[in-house]
């Protein structure tokens, strides 16, 4: 049965496949792995048409891991993570080819770390054991770390380190967090176990603990999503990057920490989530990423800084869009997680491509490439025109659908959020200008070569997504909406039976 | 299989693994004595110290599959499973060290093949520790144990750094003994017995302890603390661990320390179970050696001195277990000392290679560009770093959740805590190691030319790091062996909560 194995196949296989990739000779290494992720993707294509909105969690395995401790291999998936795990398993092989001729050394050790880092993130993604799921959250950070410090700019090493120590920090409280949560379970039910539906239904009155216990995991998933104040190792580590590394963070490690407040920390302490004050702190900070995130994204010189400040801003609305918890706005929020994936990541590629020609990102070196560059410059706006939510994109469904949602429930703090479309409007169309329009002064951007075929390859997929959902999001709105109102009415009991199908 | 020790058979039974290995050690030294000249000689010595080993683990394998165990409470030498899983640790600590010291010793030209006598006497001062279940057997392993090891920290004679390390390791060992030797005696006025298990019952019956007990307690923790490195009477650590040859170093840091804390850990749980300030004594310590060591470790530039302070830290980690107490805290305990035993020695070994003549020299950014030269050398390397800092899929991490679940379950979350935020500290210094090796580039081509081990050192490199993968992925094992090990030294259950 396709459904028994497909999740454990898809977190094994990218491990063989970085097995082989060491074995075989350095300069197989990216056919290897670029045929290791379509063998992934495909694999992961099916879940896309036997998943059953309806169906709770499903292609559930359950293996017993270290029974000593209650732990358990366990794997499933619902309408939250389906769309992640098929984000990432579609990424991998874009990012693989977008890095063709970007990475020229040791690439025998960046395919097998890219194919690990596969592993982790699916594993984040359908883990439902919660030891599991902390092993999986810390694996995904170590090929991170060496992708950004072997393989990035100049200062790598301090974007590197940055990024390892915010992460490890946040992730060792929610650690201890777990282990609590572990042992209250244990203690009210007899049953020591890190199963996810054993905690959640047994690790309840918590009392006071469950402040100290939101305030770990929240930490942990803040600093990942990231939330104003702690969003500062972002800029370097996006900055310095490879270009995959680039498009993998913002595409899906970003996405790790919305995931993790929708998948832990809100139904393990409703109490505290929905606290006035909690709610009130989250939404501010949300609000000030996607203010302050755009505000200084439009001072930014280095096109990829400005990419990577407007990921600030946008998983600032897909943080309201949680928080504010209706119906439309956690479908709005779960549909961004999507969006921001495929247009940022397409953003990235972008930079990365033009980098690769002229060794610049900054803004100031380009200017009316739009006539030398013709096709690049076409995709560069349509994927600019998305990432600002314009109608017709796959931005706009998401942007809207949480500024609809969330007005319902914070009527100001969305419309002070709406300004954060205007802000993202400025500042893309600012930097679409000066690289594709304007004059072209400067004379070395007047040999600049269009997009290779490879290149095109990599970027047609984005755009047709960008276009698909843009036109007709009901495919995936239909099958996240049964999960997103089993999670509100686990919180709000009758809140999502008010709101209607959008 | 009961053994009575009033009966001369059974008590020597009950010795046998030490008695092996004493005879081994008449042997070693007799054939030192008679060939002690060539490099031959040197390398014939190595594998009959092994052979010892070998041989001395298969004793107490062979007691702990009959299960023997100590009939009646009143008996100097304990036999449980504890006394077992330690002396395997103690034993598999001094294979290791072996394996790397062939190719050290014939490099450095010390051409002294008393180095593996010495060895195997620390050895067995270090299973006598954990085997007593007196003071006095406890102490006299202690002396064995010490004064062997002042010898090996001082047997490069010819570099001052190295008797600079055995004087000052003397010095202060000796200001220890004398510490927990007078603990030993106030104990003994308080309660008119050595035995744990006698004064264990003493103090039940005493309901309030005495003044006297308690000071005897405070000075037997503070002897404990000398030898664990605890903070703050870690100031000899670092400075020995720095001197004294890295094979060496390697055995002190990983098995006098595991012989001191598996003493330290059966006098608080036997003698002291009814006296819960020890607890509260252990948690300060704890606190402070964390964050101390590793704070002290974060300023480090060469590799052996931030190793020295590392192991300061994880003294810290081990605290906690202790402290923790219980079964789990036991259990926790010995998880974690075996893995620290194998990340700690690989971290060491890898270091004798980089170093030529002082290794003390080696700074961590002359690693730089060690992956592309030697890709397995550098691979070991950042798997036993990962693994101090306790990154998942290492053992380091098994052990370190282990001990934060013995935490949580005593109720000490802000321990638990502390470890955590600690262990963040440490990404610090362990990280730059690995950055060092794959981010940096190579100052120049011949910079790790003569970086290499002999095929002794890469065999006892490999083990450890298949070691720390295969129980950080599956620990079962270790688990089953950690938990039943535990059952023996407990006398009481004082956490409430048993978790699984």
């Amino acid at each position: 049965m396709y459904g028994s194995w497909v999740l454990t196949a898809l977190l094994a296989w990218p491990l063989i496949a970085g097995a082989l990739v060491l074995l075989i000779p350095a300069r197989l290494a990216k056919y290897v792995a670029l045929a290791a992720s379509l063998v992934e993707f495909a694999l992961s294509v099916p879940l896309w048409w036997t998943f059953v909105p309806d169906g709770g969690m499903q292609f559930m395995a359950d293996q017993p891991w270290i029974a000593a401790w209650g732990i358990h291999f366990t794997v499933g998936l619902d309408g939250i993570s389906l769309f992640l795990v098929l984000l990432t398993t579609f990424l991998m092989p874009l990012s693989i080819l977008g890095s063709w001729s970007y990475i020229t050394k040791r690439e025998t050790g960046f395919y097998t770390l890219l194919l690990v880092l596969t592993t982790g993130m699916i594993g984040v993604f359908v883990a439902l054991d919660l030891f599991l799921f902390y092993v999986m959250w810390e694996v995904m950070l170590i090929p991170m770390y060496f992708i950004i410090g072997v393989w990035g700019g100049d200062n790598r090493l301090y974007a590197a380190i940055k990024f390892f120590i915010y992460t490890f920090l946040g992730s060792l409280l929610m650690l201890v967090a777990i282990l609590v949560l572990y042992l209250h379970a244990g203690q009210a039910s007899g049953v020591y176990s890190f199963g996810y539906a054993h905690l959640l239904s047994n690790a309840k009155d918590l009392g006071s603990v469950a402040w100290w216990l939101f305030g770990a995991f929240f930490l942990a998933f803040a600093i990942k999503v990231p939330l104003f104040p702690l969003h500062t190792w972002l800029p370097d580590a996006h900055v310095e990057a490879p270009t995959a590394g680039s498009v993998i963070l913002a595409g899906i490690l970003l996405k790790m920490g919305t995931y993790g407040f929708l998948r832990f920390a809100l139904p393990f302490f409703p109490a505290v989530a929905l606290n006035q004050t909690v709610q009130l702190i989250i939404v501010v900070l949300s609000l000030i990423g996607i203010i302050y995130g755009g505000l200084v994204a439009m001072v930014q010189p280095d096109f990829k800084k400005l990419i990577a400040y407007s990921s600030v801003a946008h998983l600032g609305f897909v943080m309201l869009g949680i928080w504010a918890l209706t119906l439309q706005s956690v479908q709005g929020a779960l549909l961004i997680m999507i969006n921001h994936g495929i247009s940022t990541g397409a953003l990235f590629f972008l930079v990365g491509m033009i980098y690769e020609r002229r060794h610049s990102r900054l803004l100031e070196a380009y200017g009316g490439i739009a006539r030398v560059v013709p096709l690049f410059a076409a995709i560069l706006t349509i994927v600019s025109l998305s990432s600002i939510a314009l109608p017709g994109t796959n931005g706009f469904v998401g942007e809207f659908l949480v500024l609809i949602g969330s007005f319902r429930t914070y009527p100001i703090a969305t419309a002070l959020a709406t300004t954060g479309v205007i802000v993202a409007a400025a500042y893309l169309l600012t930097a679409l200008q000066r690289v594709i329009y304007n004059p072209l002064a400067n004379p070395e951007n007047e040999k600049l070569t269009d997009l290779t075929p490879r290149e095109i390859t990599v970027l047609v997929p984005l755009v047709v997504l960008i276009l698909w959902i843009g036109i007709y999001p009901k495919p995936f709105l239909e099958r996240m909406e049964p999960t997103s109102r089993a999670l509100i009415e686990q919180l709000r009991p009758g809140a999502a039976l008010t709101a209607g199908q959008p | 299989m009961r053994l009575d020790p009033s009966i001369y058979p059974d008590l020597l039974l009950s010795l046998l693994p030490e008695l092996v290995l004493t005879g081994w050690s008449l042997v070693v030294l007799l054939f030192v004595a008679w060939r002690h000249s060539t490099v031959r000689d040197l390398r014939i010595t190595g594998w009959l110290t092994l052979l010892a080993l070998v041989s001395t683990a298969v004793a107490t394998w062979w007691l702990w599959w009959n299960s023997a165990s100590v009939q009646g409470q009143v008996s100097m030498i304990a036999a449980d499973d504890f006394r077992w899983v330690a002396t395997w640790v103690f034993l598999g600590a001094a294979a290791l060290t072996v394996l790397i010291s062939f190719a050290y010793l014939e490099r450095e030209q010390l051409l002294a093949p008393e180095y593996y006598v010495l060895l195997i006497f620390g050895t067995l001062g270090m299973m006598v520790m954990a085997a007593g279940a007196d003071l006095m057997v406890i102490f006299l392993g202690l002396e064995l144990m010490s004064v062997a090891v002042y010898v090996l920290a001082g047997i490069d004679r010819r570099r001052a750094r190295s008797a600079e390390a055995a004087l000052k390791y003397f010095l202060l060992g000796a200001f220890a003994s004398g510490f927990l030797l007078y603990g030993i005696a106030l104990v003994y006025g308080a309660t008119g017995t050595t035995n744990l298990g006698l004064i264990g019952g003493q103090v039940s019956l005493m309901g309030q302890p005495s003044v006297m007990l308690l000071a005897g307690l405070a000075l037997l923790i503070v002897g404990f603390a000398f030898k664990i490195a605890a903070v703050p009477f870690h100031m000899w650590a670092p400075d020995v661990y720095d001197g004294a040859p890295t094979p060496v170093t390697a055995f002190m840091a990983t098995g006098v320390k595991a012989a001191a804390f598996a003493a330290l850990l059966r006098v608080m749980n036997q003698a002291f179970g009814q006296v819960p300030a020890w607890h509260e004594i252990l948690w300060w310590l704890a606190v402070i050696t964390m964050i101390g060591g590793n704070l002290f470790a974060l300023g480090q530039r060469s590799l052996k001195r931030m190793l020295a302070y590392s192991s300061v830290a994880h003294a810290g980690y081990l605290l906690v277990a202790v402290s923790a107490g219980g079964s789990t805290g036991t259990s926790a305990f010995l998880v974690y000392v075996i893995a620290y035993t194998l990340m700690s020695l690989g971290a060491f070994a890898v270091l004798t290679a980089k170093g030529r003549g002082g290794e003390s020299d080696v700074l961590i950014d002359d690693l730089s560009g060690l992956a592309a030269r030697r890709p397995w050398l550098a691979f070991a390397l950042a798997i036993c770093m990962l693994s101090l800092l306790g990154f998942p899929g290492t053992a380091g991490f098994i052990g370190k959740w282990y001990i934060l679940i013995a935490a949580t379950s005593a109720g000490q979350n802000t321990l638990a805590a502390i470890l955590v935020l600690t262990s963040v500290v440490s990404a610090g210094y362990y990280l730059p190691v690995i950055m060092a090796m794959y981010m940096k580039p190579e100052p120049n081509e011949t910079a790790h030319l003569d970086v290499c081990l002999d095929r002794w050192g890469r065999s006892a490199v490999t083990a450890v790091v298949v070691g720390l993968l295969l129980f950080g992925v599956w620990p079962n094992r270790l688990f089953d062996l950690a938990r039943s090990a535990v059952e023996t030294v407990q006398p009481t259950a004082k956490t409430t909560v048993t978790p699984p």
